[in-house]
């Protein structure tokens, strides 16, 4: 028992020399994660059904703590896609369960969320999320509101389309009801018509103002576990210009390697992309 | 044709010198390569010195040999028809670093690179592809001015209106255009030059040309040039050849979004009918009978999208080639075909 607690607090000081090393490059400010493989690694454990999902956990739970360390202020994670509705209804459910049994854990006094002051966001289409695991999702929002060391965003019934057509929806709500209140509010002389029809036009910032993802910055660098290289309706709109990684180990069995080797591959690219944003 | 916006590292000029490979990712999984011989005379499967030029578009015709026989050389080579990519979309990357590493001028790159869209052409053609996209000009590739044209794109970078932005920069680009950067003058000169060169080849293989993208912004002759091409190739059904000029995937997504707001504010279209398929249709792949990806092969080794089609690659397999873009050849593209019938695609539905 005190030889595990010995090696544990080594690993923990070795980490922290590594991060401390690392550290002197750029560190990626938001990192976005597609926890893939699950399924698989519950096969190739021959454990049951879901379990793959449980197993999962603990992995998410470690690159929270490895990133947040490290310095990484924002973190996504794709939690559950709109087309995950397509599995089975088991595994859907069970899914669900898990998802508002961790949420609820989330608020606990020993969690990562107070350890690291992280404000959390549950992001997607949350109306077509069942009642337990909305109310959880947004009592989780309002008790980590005040929180502002980091950040994590949870995608729930998320894909990118869905997010782009809410916000063009959203988009025009807003600006047809500001035409509504323009006409309401005065007489219309030629100028002042010409400046109220600009206001109202959509703009760039408009649909990433109402995006779900407006909360957070894009991210730097999309990490996708399983080896399997494509973005499955994630972020499409974010990750225009961030670094796709692909390691081959399933979602439970990533692990520290694969984020430094992440965050190494970034630094190599970073003085580039930095001159290219500020070109644009 | 991408090496203007991605990382490389300047190389002192070499000559005679055999080029260094690059040290291999662990993450690019592209397997070993099989050789396709779909034609026992084809001139570019030994194109080994890159300076030579393609003289002529030799093609054995696909339907002249048959299904069967087709069938069989793609089992040879290990692909099956059943599963060959409706639409390959392709990152033409690595051009510039290419002709650093051998002591070539950039427009030499840029020409290998050229050579190399022929070879994928032809290969698509004989695979039975449906529509092959190339990313050749990206919005973020027009390099601004560093003089007092500066101006303009100050006043662009104002959080006006979006409309006096973009003429701010239009304003800009078209008053400094005969001082654009030297690379991109010669690569609108190379893409007029390609269109002019290739127009009657590509009516006679049954190519349909068609190019997304602002066109507006683009010099005049080859504005004139595409809607030539596009108009005298529109009934042909063989391979749609999409060239991706001035565009990017949130340029797209932006410009849909205003049509669609402007269809809104006219009465036009009830807010409650937008969905994603009308979306789609807004975008500039509405042109495309099949505007979604199924396969995006990028070369030289990045590992980013870089702002192509995001909307409709979202369940595009990626496959990212260390080759840089004139090195890749016919090989690597059946290996990246390869991969791709290999992986298993779920869309998030069931498969375990």
């Amino acid at each position: 028992m005190g030889e595990d607690r010995f090696f544990g607090s080594s690993l923990t000081i070795l980490r922290r020399f590594l991060f401390r090393i690392l550290a002197v490059g750029p560190i990626p400010n938001h990192i976005a994660f597609i926890m893939d493989g699950n399924r698989r690694y519950a096969k190739k454990q021959n454990l049951e059904q879901g379990a793959g999902h449980k197993a999962g956990f603990p992995a998410l739970m470690s690159m929270l703590k490895y990133c947040y360390e490290l310095g990484v202020k924002f973190i996504t994670v794709y939690a559950f896609s709109i087309d995950n509705f397509k599995r089975r209804p088991e595994e859907v459910q069970y899914v669900m369960d898990l998802m508002q049994e961790k949420i609820e854990g989330l608020l606990k006094e020993e969690s990562i969320v107070n350890q690291y002051g992280v404000r959390v966001y549950f992001v997607g289409n949350l109306k077509l999320l069942n009642e337990p695991v909305r109310v959880a999702a947004e009592k989780a929002m309002l008790a980590t509101a005040n929180n502002t060391n980091t950040v994590l965003l949870i995608c729930m019934a998320y894909t990118s389309s869905d997010e782009i057509v809410h916000s063009i929806q959203n988009s025009c709500q807003e600006k047809w009801d500001q035409m509504q209140a323009s006409k309401v509010n005065g007489a219309c002389n030629g100028d002042i018509c010409k400046q109220e029809k600009e206001r109202c036009a959509i703009k760039l910032v408009d649909l990433e103002k109402h995006m779900y993802m407006g909360v957070a910055p894009d991210p730097d660098i999309l990490i996708r576990s399983s080896g399997e290289m494509r973005l499955s309706n994630f972020l499409l709109w974010q990750s225009a210009n961030c670094l796709l990684y692909s390691p081959s180990a399933l979602w439970p069995e990533i692990g520290l390697r694969h984020l430094v080797w992440a965050v190494l591959n970034f630094q190599r690219n970073h003085s580039y992309l930095e001159k290219k944003k500020k070109q644009l | 044709m991408h090496s203007l916006r991605f990382p490389y590292f300047p190389l002192p000029k070499i000559t005679n010198v055999p080029v260094k490979s690059r040290p291999s990712s662990p993450f690019s999984v592209v397997p070993k390569l099989h050789k396709l011989n779909l034609s026992s005379a084809n001139p570019h499967a030994a194109a080994e010195d890159h300076c030579t030029q393609v003289k002529s578009w030799e093609l054995v015709d696909r339907e002249e040999k048959g299904d069967h026989q087709v069938a069989e050389e793609l089992a040879a080579a290990g692909l099956r028809a059943e599963l060959m990519p409706k639409h390959v979309a392709v990152i033409m990357d690595g051009n510039r670093r290419w002709a650093l590493e051998r002591g070539l001028s950039v427009e030499d790159g840029h020409r290998g690179g050229g050579r190399v869209m022929k070879q994928i052409v032809e290969i698509c053609l004989k695979l039975g592809v449906k529509v092959l996209t190339f990313f050749a000009f990206s919005t973020e590739n027009w390099i601004r001015p560093a003089v007092s044209g500066l101006l303009f794109f100050v006043f662009a970078a104002l959080p006006f209106n979006f409309s006096i932005s973009h003429l701010c920069l239009s304003i800009g680009r078209l008053i400094y255009g005969p001082c654009m950067q030297e690379e991109v003058a010669f690569l609108m000169s190379l893409f007029e030059e390609v269109i002019n060169s290739d127009l009657e080849d590509f009516k006679r293989l049954g190519v349909r040309m068609s190019v997304i993208g602002n066109k507006s912004e683009l010099p005049m002759s080859l504005q004139g040039l595409i809607r030539l091409a596009e108009e005298s190739t529109k009934a042909n059904s063989k391979l749609q050849l999409v060239g991706a000029m001035n565009y990017s995937g949130r340029y797209d997504i932006t410009q849909a979004c205003k049509s669609i707001a402007k269809k809104v504010k006219d009465g036009l279209l009830p807010l409650q009918e937008i969905d994603e398929a009308l979306f789609q249709q807004e975008l500039e792949t509405k042109c495309i009978e099949f505007p979604q990806p199924d396969l995006l092969i990028r070369t030289s080794g990045e590992l980013r999208v870089s702002n192509f089609m995001l909307w409709q690659m979202a369940y595009t397999e990626l496959v990212f080639v260390e080759k840089l873009y004139p090195d890749f050849g016919e090989a690597d593209f059946i290996a990246a075909v390869s991969s791709f019938q290999k992986r298993g695609r779920r869309r998030g539905g069931n498969k375990y």
